[in-house]
């Protein structure tokens, strides 16, 4: 059998190069892990890139303290199954030491809170380089960065004076007090993503999949209710709906699609339908629905 | 999926923000809410057509602002391939952005504006495209709807860029000539029935049937260690792996090989890449390799075939392109990056300048400028092992870091 390349997959190929590389040129890096899929698929191609050794680095979960629970119970079982170092700090922490004031309202959400809690951690635990699941694709602001994104003391990106990136040559060389942040899936897209998820069977936490929900409507989004963590007012109805969501953050910032998608070969098809309408839709109800309707046009129950 | 990456040259005004949008419309990979705001746009300017440049509104709006510009990525994918758009701006000071999109890429657009024809951006764009041994190369004649879709316009660019291609130091670059008009779509995704006497693909679908493993330049297979696996259980108590990337061929179990630079023999026993294992690994793979010996293998060492030698060498010329605003003068030392491995080097000599628009070399030169390229021999601390840039475009290739800054101040290709 041959190791190929391009036809088989070439994204994969890239990402444990450099994923190799963090590990040879830093000290002590980090994988920042969410428990969402782009960080899952993270925890598999690091897996790749070091068998039969273990993943030579720790995980470490900046915990809003928002996360479904679903997340939390997934990421805690992979860590004891592969024998992984996991690290949580938490923003509840940061929010308990008055470094970070918790929102409030119908749109507090602990997102942006988190930032705080990570460069603490950077800070304590001398990290030089932390792996994300981000992708280029994601956003305008992201397809300019680096794979290997040099940051200083208070974790800040300068767009205008990056490295150049040529051929496959990572530059991780960094001065005191910088980190650097590293992108293996900067090239892969949504559907690169779950067609990798699909073919290596890689197991994700239930609430990507299709199940009924206790959810209400706000602004045209599906909400989860769960009245500890989401705000939400007395006329917005509570109603069982069945969902799934299509990226997993802090339940007061993840809103849920209509979806009867219940594996992974009908989220791909799904993803894939929505993709030929509506490349790098952000989630909400009004276009998966139409991703559904195109489904069902094709034979689908 | 197949994944081709494409880098795009042209100048501000030639329409490449309106290419790449028209690609993406035509594709359906635009979102609707983007297309919505395309649609209520081109209206409020009193258009009669879509104004796609606004798909790409991020960068041109960095280009009203005059911030920085820098490669963007743009993604999109058909039944066939992903394809990854290293959207490179076309300014004449841009050379070092130009040099890093077509480092990544194996097929690069560049764009004519029929009015105008082959102007002095262009002979930039396929210098550029040429020195970096970019494989495939689609000269698109665009804005063919202000000439009247005119073949006697389109042949006379033709034949002009050809007069160019006489200049070119690779000759194997397969170069493509498409009329198009990225506004109206012309011969962009779909064919056009204004160019009747147009008989190729469109330029989709010369990017669509391209094998992508022919846009490769294929060389001789090269092993750099990137990391050596130890796991230490015991299980696989005297386990040694060596992890990297194939590059140029590709290797197989029983390969004689020989690890550099101790030039130790051995042979392969095992390829693998998490539990599967393989009889042979193709150029561009990430693997791990088991040797049959117990030898002393290390991050930045090579593999490669005992009767494929690289040159061996602590001295070379290189073409460089120079992308820090501190000069580079003979004498400086630098951190050099050969792929996974790093030396010192001292420039020993700075020969001459090569003006990218082949317009000539510049003798006697002292000093080297953010953008410039020249002729320049380095010495190093310790041998690296590599190939001539146009045997093998990754053995062949450097890039040059800064100690004090830590920045990567240009990229090197040996001559």
């Amino acid at each position: 059998m041959t190791k190929d390349t391009s036809k088989v997959n070439p994204l994969e190929n890239e990402a444990i190069y450099i994923i190799r590389e963090v590990a040879a040129q830093f000290e002590k890096p980090v994988l920042l892990f969410s428990g969402g899929k782009d960080s899952i698929t993270l925890v598999r191609l690091a897996q790749k890139a070091f068998y039969p050794a273990k993943i030579p680095f720790p995980l470490m979960h900046i915990d809003t303290g928002h996360n479904f629970p679903e997340t939390i119970a997934f990421r805690d079982a992979l860590v004891k199954e592969l024998g992984l170092e996991l690290i949580v700090r938490n923003v509840q922490d940061s929010i308990d030491e008055g470094k970070v004031k918790e929102e409030s309202g119908r749109y507090a959400s602990r997102n942006s809170l988190q930032t705080t809690t990570l460069l603490d951690a950077i800070e304590e635990f001398k990290f030089d380089a932390c792996i994300g699941g981000a992708r280029r694709d994601e956003e305008k602001a992201r397809a300019k960065e680096r794979i290997f994104s040099v940051r200083d003391d208070f974790g800040q990106w300068d767009e205008k004076n990056q490295r150049p990136e040529l051929f496959d040559m990572l530059n991780g060389q960094i001065n005191l007090g910088q980190n650097v942040r590293v992108f293996p899936i900067s090239n892969w897209t949504e559907l690169d993503v779950w067609s990798y998820i699909e073919r290596e069977n890689i197991e994700i936490p239930s609430i990507y999949f299709a199940h009924t929900r206790e959810t209400f409507l706000r602004d045209g989004l599906i909400w989860s209710s769960d009245d500890e963590v989401v705000y939400r007012d007395e006329n917005e109805l509570v109603e069982e709906r069945l969902v799934r969501f299509r990226t997993v953050g802090d339940m007061s910032c993840t809103a849920a699609v209509l979806s009867d998608a219940a594996d992974i070969a009908s989220v791909v098809q799904e993803i894939r339908d929505s993709t030929i309408s509506e490349r790098g839709a952000r989630i909400d109800d009004k276009r998966s629905e139409a991703a559904m309707e195109k489904r069902k046009q094709q034979g689908y129950f | 999926m197949e994944v081709l990456k494409i880098a795009t040259a042209g100048s501000v005004d030639d329409g490449k923000s309106t290419l790449i949008g028209r690609i993406l419309y035509d594709t359906k990979s635009l979102t609707s809410d983007k297309l919505e705001a395309i649609e209520k746009t081109s209206k409020q300017k009193g258009y009669d057509y879509l104004d796609f440049s606004l798909a790409t509104d991020g960068l041109v709006a960095e280009r009203e602002q005059g911030i920085t510009i820098d490669v963007a990525h743009i993604y999109f994918s058909t039944q066939t391939k992903s394809y990854i758009i290293a959207d490179t701006p076309g300014h004449v000071e841009y050379t070092r952005n130009m040099v890093t999109g077509a480092s990544t890429s194996q097929a690069a657009i560049i764009l004519i504006d029929a009015r105008k024809g082959v102007i002095e951006q262009t002979n930039r764009h396929f210098f550029i495209n040429n020195l970096l041994r970019v494989k495939e190369v689609i000269v698109a004649i665009n804005k063919m709807d202000l000439v009247d879709f005119s073949e006697d316009i389109y042949n006379k660019i033709k034949a002009d860029f050809e007069t160019l291609m006489e200049k070119r130091d690779y000759q194997d670059q397969n170069i493509t000539f498409i009329p198009v008009s990225a506004l109206k779509g012309d011969n962009v995704v779909h064919k056009s029935k204004n160019t009747p006497w147009y008989k190729g693909q469109t330029l989709l679908e010369h990017f669509e049937v391209l094998d992508t493993q022919d846009v490769y330049n294929v060389g001789t297979p090269r092993f750099p260690v990137q990391y050596v696996i130890r796991p230490k259980t015991e299980e696989f108590h005297d386990f040694r792996g060596y992890a990297g990337k194939v590059y140029g061929g590709e290797l197989s179990v029983g390969d004689d090989v020989v690890a550099l630079p101790s030039q130790t023999k051995s042979k392969i026993k095992e390829i693998y890449l998490y539990d599967q294992s393989y009889q042979t690994a193709s150029r561009r793979s990430s693997v791990t390799i088991t040797l049959e010996d117990d030898i002393n293998v290390s991050r930045g060492d090579m593999l490669v075939k005992v009767d494929d030698l690289p040159t061996i060498d602590k001295q070379f010329t290189a073409t460089i392109s120079w992308m820090d605003s501190q000069n580079l003068v003979t004498g400086n030392k630098y951190v050099l990056q050969h792929g996974v491995n790093k030396v010192l080097a001292k420039v020993d000599a700075i020969h001459h300048k090569i003006h990218p628009d082949y317009s000539g070399i510049e003798e006697n030169i002292s000093a080297l400028g953010m953008n410039d390229i020249a002729s320049v021999t380095f010495k190093l601390n310790k041998p690296i092992f590599f190939d001539r840039f146009k045997n093998h475009r990754t053995n062949g290739s450097f890039i040059l870091i800064d100690s004090q800054s830590n920045n990567t101040v240009g990229a090197g290709f040996i001559q």
